[in-house]
């Protein structure tokens, strides 16, 4: 039972520990509170495509261990239906509530109650930490299609906690 | 017992390959090589078929007069293909699915390894030393490299040894009395 908050107290800590590093000015700041704001602007994206990435390499290697068996996959949407039901179940232990698509390589994954948010809090409050919780799950996201062969774009966006949207851009080739 | 081994990335470049150190590797690679468009046409085939289970197992790519194909692909376009010396008729297909099963179980693991960077070259000592000592043909798999398989029998046989000295002693000691 235990097991499931070990990856949230994993993730929490890793959020915190990268964005602690983000008050270092970049290279060729300049002088006074204005450069201290760049610097800790392009800090903080450095450390959300940090977290990315970590979430990517993950996402791979589990993109290669969790489907096997049988070769399921013909097309997108077997992959994203994939990525809503085994993926999710393995990593959060539920589905993913709702997936949707335009058929043009946009789709829309909605969870209601997200795992990694719930403990936050429910409705407005800390709405604007919440992105740096999502950069792992993006990545997560990212990296299990790039093993299943397909590239794409993966961004999040928090409307209340603790729904979140996922919104994956397959670009067509 | 099988000859070769490879693992070949989904651009169809090799991540792995390994053959007996007796034979001409050239002449593996090169087999290799050319069962890849083989296994290309088996797996568009099997797209284009309505079929429901499509097993990752693709079977007998082809047979020459020495040796024979088999192939398999995991659901990321990462295809092994083994080649099998035809005169051992002793295989069945049991053991060549297991094989594979076990392959698939290492290239995991591999994966999953933080040292190692997907898309690069298996560097990996460990990484697929168990296929080569739990298959059919026993520790023969493949004639694994030395280096591989030295540590392991160093760690083993000085520990036998040191057993052995020891029974060997306290059966020694009443008569000494």
């Amino acid at each position: 039972m235990a097991d499931t908050v070990l990856f949230e107290f994993l993730h929490t800590e890793m959020v915190a520990e990268l964005w602690a590093h983000d008050p270092d000015p970049g290279s060729g700041v300049s002088a006074g509170s204005r450069g201290e704001e760049v610097g800790a602007t392009t800090g903080q994206k450095m450390s959300l495509s940090v977290l990315e990435s970590m979430g990517f390499r993950v996402g791979q290697a589990l993109g290669e261990r969790l489907p096997r068996e049988t070769l399921a996959f013909r097309e997108e949407l077997d992959v994203l239906k994939f990525l809503c039901k085994d993926l999710w179940v393995a990593v959060f232990q539920k589905q993913m509530d709702s997936l949707r698509t335009n058929h043009q390589g946009t789709y829309v994954l909605q969870d209601n109650s997200f795992p990694l948010l719930l403990p936050m809090a429910s409705g407005l409050q800390y709405l604007e930490e919440a992105p740096k919780f999502l950069a792992f799950t993006c990545g997560l996201l990212r990296g299990a299609l790039c093993t299943l062969g397909i590239e794409s774009v993966v961004t999040a966006s928090v409307a209340a906690l603790p729904v979140c949207k996922f919104q994956v851009l397959i670009p067509k080739s | 017992m099988a000859v070769c081994i490879a693992v070949i990335a989904k651009e169809n470049y090799p991540l792995y390959i390994r053959s007996t150190p007796t034979e001409n590797e050239l002449k593996f690679h090169y087999m290799v090589h050319t069962s890849l468009d083989v296994v290309d046409e088996k797996i568009s085939a099997m797209a284009k078929a309505l079929v429901d289970q499509r097993e990752l197992y693709l079977d007998l790519l082809y047979p020459t007069e020495d040796y024979k194909v088999y192939g398999y692909v995991t659901n990321s376009k990462v295809k092994f293909v083994m080649v099998v010396d035809s005169s051992n008729t002793a295989l069945r297909d049991n053991e060549i699915r297991s094989m594979f099963r076990k392959l698939h179980n290492s290239y995991t693991d591999v994966m999953c390894n933080p040292f190692y960077n997907p898309g690069d070259r298996i560097q990996s000592r460990w990484a697929l030393l168990p296929v080569s000592a739990s298959s059919p043909g026993g520790p023969y798999f493949l004639c694994p490299h030395p280096v591989q398989v030295g540590p392991a029998f160093c760690v083993l046989l000085p520990s036998l040894c040191r057993t052995c000295l020891a029974i060997l002693v306290a059966k020694m000691q009443p008569f000494g009395k």
